[in-house]
């Protein structure tokens, strides 16, 4: 309601300037265009074209790199990667969905977010780093288990899939965990409430009244999740084996080792198109929220003047 | 899409709930039990979280070379500070990097976070849509991108190609940052100015800006941040004598690890606990004043 009240002298402060608005936001519309859709229409034309002898490509158009991607050898790699990003996004949302509940319902909401950002804002090499000392072969964790005589001899815990899926949930946690804390912070509790005396029980009212509420929040958290592990490049290259090659690794190697740019380039289209469809779901996911709560606030203003 | 922004900065969030929520909010815990399933979880998430950084602490004053603790001692930090010239070098070209771009996407950004919530003008769609691409693009398609466009017009990779990527990443961050406190703007002031008989550019620089500065300092701090912290995005646009520091960390663990990448990496978490700490007191002053 307040902002309503500030909105009429806003709109006459508009009107007055009506093109200024460009001059301002259009330096950065141009800078965009430059850096960042030029680089992605170059990728897409490259992948429709013929791969250069050295690297590089000749203008001609093929979709020989689309053909190549359908190889069975890259079909693996594909289902590979979309599984590690699969099984690591569902622990992830599993582990953030607690957390982010206690965390709304905390007193101490400050501190545990302070908590949450810090592992977040450190260096994701870092983070990697940290978890090749815990696992290596004379890392902390052989160590313990060795003078604890629960094993005889070290155990290779790096440099397969198991370790790149466990490493992928630490470093995707902290984005899971805040979207869905801020979604069920601003969760209407009394709804929950309701259901109790309506006879729900609790896993009940859990299940079907709370999960449903903050449905944008766990969409968001799913995407942030599945997207970055989906094109991982740096933790499957430092803690991955061969069993753990992913589609991120692939279209490095394409291009420095092989110098198939074509290929590359396709492979990043399948990535590209994923993010694309990622987005567009959270914001439909946001625009059908944002509808229900336009709904549930004139409710509550007819509430409101009715009590007047 | 909002909710992208408030993932990141999800203090920003406007708490406003209505009298009957907030009650049921708290006696909803009336029906907890003792035993708290969600609190067990969250306790052993954040163990999880912080068990790989204390480890990494302890090892740095570790005085052995090898994974066996011996005793405490400065050693490595007396190897990282005075027996590390490239590290500093790399930590330099960060720092470049990293102010230039924030400088460039503070400027950029917030001007045109000012132009979207304030105006209308043609291809204002465009930009607001644009801007989400390269904050959810995996950062690899994002790094290959830009290493083939920029050999595509021959322009030989540097500092400078990095400060390019960099401002181009850090742009939807500022400009998010400065647009929710722009939603948040009181419009009466700037009338208030102008009956006053301030002039537009005294507006500007003696009302509106004061009023948007903690909405572009928080967006010149994330950038920094971003910058500082780049890996696989700096990795394929850096070019030879271009490394930066998380460049320089990426070969201390790929080829030879020295035990001073512990001591370097403590330093990494404490200054980013300091960092997060600063912008937390920003980001509640920022919350709390409206």
């Amino acid at each position: 309601m307040k902002n309503e009240d500030v909105k009429p002298p806003a709109a006459s402060y508009k009107s007055q300037r009506i093109n200024q608005g460009a001059l301002y936001s259009w330096p950065m519309g141009v800078w965009f265009i430059i850096f960042f859709i030029a680089p992605i229409v170059i990728i897409t034309i490259y992948s429709f074209l013929k791969k250069g002898l050295y690297g590089g490509v000749e203008p001609i158009f093929s979709f020989r790199a689309y053909e190549q991607m359908s190889n069975p050898k890259y079909g693996i790699l594909v289902i590979r990667t979309l599984r590690i990003a699969v099984i690591s996004t569902l622990i992830t949302i599993l582990l953030a969905l607690p957390c982010g509940y206690a965390m709304a319902r905390s007193k101490n909401q400050t501190l545990l977010l302070f908590l949450v950002i810090i592992p977040f804002w450190t260096n994701s090499l870092i983070r990697i780093f940290a978890w090749m000392s815990i696992l290596n072969n004379d890392g902390i964790l052989n160590q313990i288990l060795l003078s604890l005589h629960i094993t005889k001899n070290y155990i290779q815990f790096l440099y397969n899939q198991g370790t790149v899926i466990l490493v992928s949930i630490y470093m995707y946690l902290p984005y899971a965990i805040l979207p869905i804390f801020t979604s069920i912070d601003k969760f209407d509790f009394s709804l929950l409430e309701a259901a109790r005396d309506l006879g729900a029980n609790k896993p009940q009212s859990m299940f079907k009244v709370l999960i449903p509420g903050i449905k944008s929040g766990i969409i968001t958290a799913v995407i942030f999740t599945f997207i970055p592990v989906f094109g991982a490049y740096t933790v499957p290259l430092l803690v991955g084996g061969k069993d753990s090659y992913m589609l991120g690794n692939i279209i490095v190697d394409e291009v420095q080792k092989t110098r198939n740019w074509p290929l590359a380039a396709a492979f990043s289209m399948v990535i590209t198109l994923a993010s694309i469809i990622g987005i567009l779901w959270i914001s439909r996911a946001n625009t059908s929220d944002a509808k229900m709560k336009a709904v549930s606030t004139k409710e509550e203003n007819y509430v409101t003047e009715a009590q007047k | 899409m909002n909710n992208v922004f408030f993932f990141f900065f999800p203090a920003l969030r406007n708490r406003k709930m209505s009298e009957p929520a907030r009650h049921a909010k708290k006696s909803w815990k009336k029906h907890a039990p003792t035993f708290s399933l969600s609190k067990t979880v969250l306790t052993i998430t954040l163990l999880f979280l912080f068990i790989p950084l204390f480890v990494i602490i302890i090892y740095s004053f570790n005085d052995s070379k090898g994974a066996e603790f011996t005793h405490p001692s400065f050693i490595w930090y007396k190897k990282l500070i005075f027996d590390s010239q490239p590290l500093w070098e790399a930590l330099l070209n960060s720092l470049i990097v990293a102010f230039t771009s924030a400088t460039v996407s503070t400027l950029l950004g917030s001007l045109a976070a000012i132009g979207c919530s304030w105006y209308k003008f043609h291809g204002k769609g465009f930009i607001e849509a644009v801007t989400y691409l390269p904050m959810i693009l995996p950062e690899v398609i994002v790094g290959i991108s830009m290493l083939i466009f920029f050999s595509g017009i021959k322009v030989p990779l540097s500092l400078f190609t990095i400060f390019a990527a960099h401002t181009t990443f850090c742009l939807p961050f500022v400009f998010l940052m400065v647009k929710a406190r722009l939603d948040e703007f009181d419009f009466s002031i700037i009338e208030a100015a102008h009956d006053l008989g301030a002039t537009d550019a005294q507006t500007l620089l003696k009302v509106i800006v004061p009023s948007l500065m903690p909405g572009i300092v928080s967006g010149f701090l994330m950038a920094v941040t971003m910058s500082l912290e780049d890996f696989v995005i700096t990795f394929f646009v850096a070019g030879p004598g271009s490394t930066t520091l998380p460049l320089y960390v990426y070969s201390m663990i790929r080829f030879g690890v020295s035990p001073v990448i512990n001591s370097l990496s403590c330093v990494m978490i404490l200054g980013t606990s300091l960092l997060a700490f600063i912008m937390r007191k920003g980001l509640k002053t920022f919350a709390a004043s409206h």
